[in-house]
C-alpha cells in the first residue's frame, strides 16, 4: 500500500504539462490545440492545489486554482468564438490551412 | 493598507471601470450606425481618468488592498502613458474607414478594458493579481485582434494570437505554481525575501523563472515568443495595432521590471544591482543573448518586408530587443533608460501606425510602394512620417536618438562585460537605418507630383501632429521627460 504524497501529484502534473505542450505542437485541428492549452492550465492548477494541501502554506494555492478555472473558461469561450469565425472564413478549422498572412 | 482606505488611492481605476460600464449600457441604446457616438463617452471618461490619475499622484510608495496593488511613482509613469494611448486610439479609430459600419461601442469598451487590465498589470504585487490582469489584457486583445470578422487576415490573426497567448500564459502559470511551491507565498516581495535567504543557485528557481519569462516575453514580443506579432499586427484593425504595439508591450516591460526588482534582484546601493537569487545561474548572459537575438532577428527580417504594417511589427520586435539592454544591466541607470526609451517609443511608434492608418484610408495601400510620392499627395503626413522614421532609426534631433543614447550609456557604464552587446546594438541600429530609409525614399524621392483631390479628415491629422511635435521637441529639450522618468524610479519593494 503506497501513500499518495506531494511527489505523485507533481509527477502527474508534469506529465499533464508535457502532454499539453505536445498536443499544442502536433495537433492540426484548432480545437485539439485549445485542448492542449487547457491541459497546460490544469497541470498548473494541480500543482497549486497539491502545494496548498501538502505544504504548510495558506489557502492561496486553492484560491489561485479557482481563479484559473474561471479565467480558463472565459478564454475557452473566446477561443471557440474565434475558431467559429475561422471556419466561416476558411471553411476549415485546421491551423495550417489558415495561412493567408505570410511574408 | 486595508481595503476601505485603499479605495482612496484607487480612484483612477474606479473611474475607468465606471466609464466601461456606462459605455456598455449607453451602447445598448444606440443604433448600429450611431455607435460612433460612444467615442465621446470613452474620450470623456479617459480625460476624467487622467485628471483623477494626476490628482492621485504621490511621491511615496504605498501598498494597497493588503499587499495586492502597489501605488508608486513607477506605476504612475506607465498609467499616464496608457491613458494617453487609449485616448488617441479611441479618437483615431472613430475616424478610421476600416472600422466604418462596425460596432464602435464594443471596440471602445474593449480598448478601455485593456487599459484597465494594464493599469492593474503595472501595479500588481501579487502573483494572483498578475495573472488576472495579464489575462484581462490578453483575452480582450484576442477579441479586438479579430475585430474585422469578415476579413480572412483578421480572423487568422485572432487565431494565432489566441493560441500563442494561451500557451505562453499557461507556461507562465506553471512557473508561478513552481515558485509558489518553492516559497509558499504569492506575494512577490515575500518570494524575493525567501529566495534571498536560501540563496543556493537552485535549478528549480531557474526553471520556474524561465517559464515565467515565456509569459512576459510574449507580452513584449521578444524572441522566441515573437511569432504572433507580425501576423497580429497585420491582421488587426490598424488603430488597434497602434495601441497593441505600445500599450501591452510597455505593460509587459513594467511587469518584468517590477517582478525582477522585487523577486530576484537585490539593489544594494544606488548604482550596483545584483541578480540576487539568480546570481549563480549566469542570468545576465541569458538576458544578453535574448536581447541580442531579438534585435538582430527583428531588424534582419524587417529588411525584406513590403507591407508597412509587417515592417513596423518587426521593427517593434527589434525595439523590444533594444529596451531589453536595460534589463541586462539592471542598474538604476538601466531602468531609467528603459523608461525613457519606452516613452519615446510610445510617441514615435503610435505616430507611425497612425500615419499608416491615415494613408490606408486615403490612398488605400498598406504596401511601401503605396507611399511613393506621398510628399506631393499629403505633405504634412509625409513630413510627420519622416520624423517618426528618423526617430525610430535613432537619428538626432529626435527623442529616439536621446533614448538610444541613454540605453547605450547605461550599458557601457555597466562594465566591460556588456561591451559585446553594445556593439551588436550599434550594428543593429545601422541595419535598421536601411529599411526606415526605404520608407523615406518612397515618400520623398520616388513618384512624381500629382494633384489629388482627396478630402483631408482633420481629426487624425491633428492627432498625428500632436505626436510628431513632441518627438522633435523632446529631441532638443528632453529634460522634462528625463526628470519625469527619474522621479518615477521609485518601485515599491516591501510593504
Amino acid at each position: 500500500m503506497i501513500t499518495v504524497g506531494l511527489y505523485h501529484f507533481l509527477v502527474v502534473s508534469a506529465l499533464l504539462f508535457s502532454f499539453g505542450l505536445y498536443a499544442v505542437m502536433t495537433r492540426r485541428n484548432a480545437i485539439g490545440v485549445l485542448l492542449g492549452v487547457e491541459l497546460i492550465l490544469n497541470s498548473a492548477n494541480l500543482n497549486f492545489v497539491a502545494f496548498a494541501r501538502y505544504g504548510i502554506f495558506s489557502m492561496d494555492g486553492q484560491l489561485f486554482a479557482l481563479f484559473v478555472i474561471i479565467l480558463a473558461a472565459a478564454e475557452a469561450a473566446i477561443a471557440l468564438a474565434i475558431v467559429l469565425n475561422i471556419f466561416n472564413n476558411f471553411r476549415s478549422i485546421n491551423v495550417d490551412e489558415a495561412d493567408s498572412l505570410r511574408y | 493598507m486595508d481595503n476601505i482606505s485603499s479605495l482612496n488611492y484607487f480612484i483612477p481605476e474606479l473611474t475607468l471601470t465606471l466609464t466601461i460600464l456606462v459605455l456598455i449600457i449607453y451602447d445598448l441604446f444606440l443604433k448600429k450606425e450611431e455607435s460612433n457616438y460612444t467615442v465621446y463617452v470613452a474620450a470623456a471618461g479617459l480625460v476624467f481618468t487622467l485628471v483623477m490619475l494626476l490628482s492621485s499622484y504621490s511621491n511615496v510608495e504605498t501598498s494597497l488592498f493588503l499587499g495586492m496593488v502597489a501605488h508608486d511613482p513607477f506605476s504612475f509613469f506607465f498609467k499616464f502613458l496608457f491613458v494617453l494611448t487609449a485616448f488617441f486610439t479611441v479618437i483615431i479609430s472613430s475616424t478610421s474607414l476600416e472600422m466604418k459600419g462596425k460596432f464602435h461601442g464594443e471596440f471602445n469598451t474593449f480598448v478601455l478594458l485593456i487599459t484597465l487590465g494594464m493599469f492593474l498589470l503595472v501595479s500588481a504585487t501579487n502573483l494572483l493579481l498578475v495573472y488576472i490582469a495579464f489575462e484581462l489584457v490578453s483575452v480582450t486583445s484576442y477579441i479586438v485582434a479579430g475585430y474585422l470578422k469578415d476579413s480572412k487576415r483578421g480572423s487568422e490573426a485572432a487565431l494565432k494570437y489566441v493560441i500563442y497567448g494561451g500557451v505562453s500564459s499557461g507556461i507562465m502559470l506553471y512557473g508561478f505554481s513552481l515558485l509558489y511551491g518553492l516559497t509558499g507565498t504569492l506575494e512577490i516581495a515575500e518570494i524575493g525575501r525567501i529566495l534571498s535567504q536560501n540563496n543556493s543557485g537552485n535549478l528549480t528557481v531557474l526553471v520556474s523563472f524561465l517559464m515565467i519569462l515565456a509569459g512576459f516575453g510574449y507580452k513584449i514580443a521578444s524572441v522566441p515568443f515573437h511569432f504572433w506579432a507580425p501576423d497580429v499586427y497585420e491582421g488587426a484593425p490598424t488603430a488597434f495595432t497602434a495601441f497593441l504595439s505600445v500599450g501591452p508591450k510597455a505593460a509587459g516591460f513594467a511587469l518584468l521590471i517590477r517582478f525582477l526588482n522585487t523577486a530576484f534582484v537585490s539593489q544594494d546601493n544606488v548604482n550596483m544591482a545584483s541578480w540576487g537569487a539568480l546570481e549563480q545561474l549566469a542570468w545576465p548572459e541569458i538576458m544578453m543573448w535574448i536581447s541580442a537575438i531579438t534585435m538582430t532577428l527583428g531588424n534582419l527580417v524587417a529588411l525584406k518586408q513590403d507591407n508597412i504594417k509587417r515592417l513596423l511589427a518587426y521593427s517593434s520586435i527589434a525595439h523590444a530587443g533594444y529596451v531589453l539592454m536595460g534589463i541586462v544591466v539592471l542598474t538604476q541607470d538601466g531602468l531609467f533608460a528603459m523608461m525613457f526609451y519606452l516613452s519615446a517609443y510610445y510617441l514615435m511608434n503610435l505616430g507611425a501606425f497612425f500615419v499608416v492608418l491615415n494613408v490606408a484610408d486615403r490612398f488605400g495601400s498598406e504596401e511601401i510602394d503605396g507611399y511613393n510620392g506621398l510628399v506631393y499627395k499629403a505633405p504634412f503626413l509625409a513630413v510627420c512620417m519622416g520624423i517618426f522614421m528618423f526617430s525610430l532609426a535613432g537619428i538626432p534631433p529626435t527623442v529616439g536618438f536621446i533614448g538610444k543614447f541613454y540605453l547605450f550609456a547605461a550599458l557601457i557604464k555597466g562594465g566591460s562585460a556588456y561591451y559585446p552587446l553594445a556593439i551588436i546594438g550599434a550594428l543593429n541600429s545601422v541595419v535598421s537605418l536601411y529599411y526606415y530609409a526605404r520608407v523615406l525614399r518612397a515618400m520623398f524621392v520616388r513618384g512624381e507630383a500629382v494633384d489629388s483631390e482627396m478630402p483631408i479628415i482633420k481629426t487624425p491629422v491633428a492627432v498625428i501632429g500632436m505626436l510628431a511635435f513632441p518627438v522633435l521637441i523632446l529631441g532638443l529639450y528632453w529634460a522634462p521627460l528625463s526628470d519625469f522618468a527619474h522621479a518615477s524610479l521609485k518601485i515599491l519593494i516591501t510593504h
